[in-house]
């Protein structure tokens, strides 16, 4: 038993059934580290992004070497070197936050070049327009910049997104029980793997058809030539 | 070997809901030079891309040199890709945006079809490339990239290129409409010398009038689909019969 | 224990990774080709396997991938009664190309459809055969359009094969995690692991660079 549920070996239907469940709780820990993992990206993402936009090369350029190792090296070592090496500074935490922690740092290195790409398409010209009109820098940020950039944004995240989901199971190594971890275990014990594992794969694939169906969505939703103000 | 090498028969072509050519009649002698004038839109592209199999047909007949193009055999089925093959190869085309391959030199752009269609040998494709870029004043371009070219010089490469395959049919569709205007004399000069110098029968779709009277045997001017009216170059352009031709005349007289 | 008494092992498992790279990338730039061509063709029959492995292996994560291949393809064998059972060295060659095939294929497709239709009709006009003009006109075409996302690609690939280290498969990332497990120290161990990756990717990249540059000479023939 997994979760408190029990599972039925009795026939391999049964089976695929009484798992399902337990399949279903490990997908919602695969979820929550999705967003949270997202959420930490965006987040230092656009610190990098604007580090590396700062005019002093001191800034910018280790930044932009930071960003390059975080994208240059596998997402399970930075995971295995945080939930390692981060103790042994007195930092302890759960397996789970280390885990949103590295999907995080992994992917903060793309989101930032997001917002670099983001910020840079939104042409010289509004700014300069901008500052004939005497905006001020955070007004100019926040009525000109930001509306047009969001729209362009969007869907690179989006993709991000739904890759972070994908790494999800990487995080099984120091033992999150998210899904492909929970349809493992149910086969080290039942000795059945076929049936966990292919649930698994295709739980895994109707999750990326809905999330990139509702991306579209949202893309379509999102105004092309920027974010009206009211 | 009879006189007619081009014959439209009751040729329908649609795109979608639109009918581009409606029941189209008409016929082209070995060796002549006829061009086809006409606003856009009226379907002169649309012919000589079915010759050129580029498009096939809702219904008629198109009859190249006595044998059906797009269909075959005496039950009239429609063409397969064999026989498509083996027409083709009696037409050759020159594109209004040159087409040329960017990846290949100009040598390379003329010996490759001969080569790897015709089976022609390395060095025999090299000569009969050479002596085509002579004919068309390029001979010191060889081992340029298209990129490197001029628009104009770039159409005459097309134009070699086409020859190259020796057909017995050159289609030119809008050769010059892409150029830069003091590009496009070069490109007539190539083309005036083939017409004048070769017996190869030549359709011109071209909205360069002194040019189609200069070359033409015979011109057509086409409209919405049907040929409105057809004649020697000097009945069509200084005395028109129909309204519509004088219309069209007239508005190019006056744009240039 | 001093660094360098980890070098052996790590540069052992440094050669797996090495290899494991080198063999997938080429797995996966075939499966590449097969299937972005194979999607954009006339054969429906093609085009549905085409599709079908494309979804399936990009919309999957790669380590399900790998642990159904290696833990439950032998139980399907089982079931057919033939042995399916692959060594991990198999098992994670096959999981690391079949996904970047899958990636590949995408690019593969989108570059050649970014050959222009132009280019077909004039091949068709010479009378080249479909054949002729796929290999000789628009493959030479869209190559130069997919090395970028290709050397993006190379470099993800490299860090997957780590992955495999969980099928216990001697990469560089098994090494690391045995000699910690031994010595206990986790930050040399880790920091070195994530510098040899770092070389390795700048060494890749810079490679496929070259590629690049290579692949795309005629665009700049002149300039």
């Amino acid at each position: 038993m997994l979760f408190g549920i029990e599972w039925d070996t009795s026939g391999p239907l049964v089976f695929a059934i009484s798992i399902l469940p337990i399949l279903l709780l490990g997908m919602w820990v695969t979820i929550q580290a999705t967003v949270l993992g997202f959420a930490v990206a965006l987040v230092l993402g656009l610190i990098w992004a604007i580090l590396k936009g700062a005019p002093s090369r001191l800034i910018s350029w280790p930044a932009m070497l930071f960003t390059e190792f975080l994208r240059d090296t596998p997402l399970i070592v930075q995971l295995f070197f945080l939930y390692y090496v981060l103790p042994e500074f007195g930092i302890i935490l759960p397996a789970f936050l280390t885990g949103a922690l590295a999907l995080g740092l992994q992917y903060s290195a793309y989101t930032s070049e997001v917002y670099r790409a983001g910020l840079e398409a939104i042409s010289r010209e509004q700014r300069e327009a901008a500052r004939a009109l005497n905006l001020t820098t955070i007004r100019t940020f926040t009525h000109v910049i930001i509306p047009q950039a969001v729209p362009r944004i969007v869907p690179a995240m989006g993709n991000y997104l739904v890759s972070i989901m994908k790494d999800v199971p990487v995080l099984s190594v120091v033992t999150v029980l998210e899904m492909l971890n929970v349809g493992r275990i149910i086969g080290d014990r039942t000795f059945n793997y076929l049936i966990p594992l292919s649930m698994v794969g295709g739980l895994y694939l109707i999750m990326t058809l809905v999330a990139s169906a509702g991306l579209r969505l949202l893309d379509n939703w999102l105004p092309k030539q920027g974010i009206p103000l009211k | 070997m009879t006189d007619t090498i081009i014959k439209f028969d009751k040729v329908v072509k649609r795109f979608g809901d639109v009918t581009v050519l409606n029941e189209l009649d008409f016929t082209v002698k070995r060796g002549e030079k006829v061009s086809i004038i006409g606003p856009s839109g009226s379907g002169k592209s649309t012919v000589l891309r079915i010759l050129m199999t580029l498009e096939g047909i809702e219904g008629g007949v198109v009859t190249v040199d006595g044998e059906p193009l797009w269909h075959e055999g005496a039950d009239m089925t429609p063409a397969s890709e064999a026989h498509l093959r083996k027409m083709r190869a009696q037409l050759g085309m020159v594109f209004q945006s040159f087409n040329l391959f960017p990846h290949m030199t100009v040598l390379r752009n003329i010996t490759e079809a001969p080569v790897k269609v015709l089976g022609l040998n390395r060095v025999a494709a090299k000569a009969r490339a050479e002596e085509l870029l002579d004919l068309v004043g390029l001979a010191d371009q060889a081992a340029k990239y298209p990129h490197q070219l001029s628009g104009g010089q770039q159409q005459r490469v097309g134009i070699a290129r086409a020859l190259a395959m020796r057909p017995n049919i050159l289609l030119f569709d809008e050769p010059t409409s892409a150029l830069d205007p003091e590009l496009v004399g070069e490109v007539l000069t190539v083309i005036g010398k083939l017409a004048e110098e070769h017996d190869l029968t030549m359709l011109l779709v071209t909205h360069e009038m002194r040019f189609a009277r200069e070359i033409s045997d015979r011109v057509l001017f086409f409209d919405q689909g049907r040929i409105c009216e057809e004649g020697t170059p000097e009945d069509l352009f200084t005395a028109p019969v129909e309204d519509r031709t004088r219309e069209f005349l007239g508005s190019i007289l006056k744009e240039s | 224990m001093h660094w360098t008494d980890y070098l052996p092992a790590l540069l052992e498992g440094a050669w797996v990774t090495v290899q494991l790279t080198v063999y997938s990338t080429i797995l996966g730039s075939i499966l590449a080709f097969v299937a972005g061509i194979g999607k954009l063709s006339p054969n429906s029959l093609l085009r549905g396997i085409a599709v079908v492995y494309i979804e399936v292996f990009r919309g999957t994560s790669l380590l399900v991938q790998l642990f159904w291949l290696y833990f439950a393809l032998p139980i399907v064998g089982q079931v057919l009664g033939i042995d399916l059972r692959i060594p991990p060295v198999v098992a994670g060659v096959l999981a690391l190309g079949l996904n970047i095939g899958a990636y590949g294929a995408e690019i593969v497709r989108g570059a050649i459809q970014s050959v222009h239709h132009d280019q077909h009709e004039a091949a068709r006009a010479l009378n080249f055969t479909p054949r002729q003009t796929l290999l000789n006109v628009t493959i030479p075409q869209a190559v130069p359009e997919m090395m970028p996302s290709f050397g993006n690609l190379a470099v993800q690939n490299l860090k997957d094969t780590a992955l495999v280290s969980l099928i216990s498969l001697g990469d560089m990332t098994f090494r690391a995690e045995q000699l910690r497990n031994f010595t206990q120290d986790s930050t040399t161990i880790y920091s070195m692991l994530l510098l040899m990756y770092f070389g390795m990717a700048l060494v890749l990249t810079a490679m496929m660079r070259g590629l690049e540059h290579r692949v795309g000479r005629w665009r700049r023939a002149g300039v």
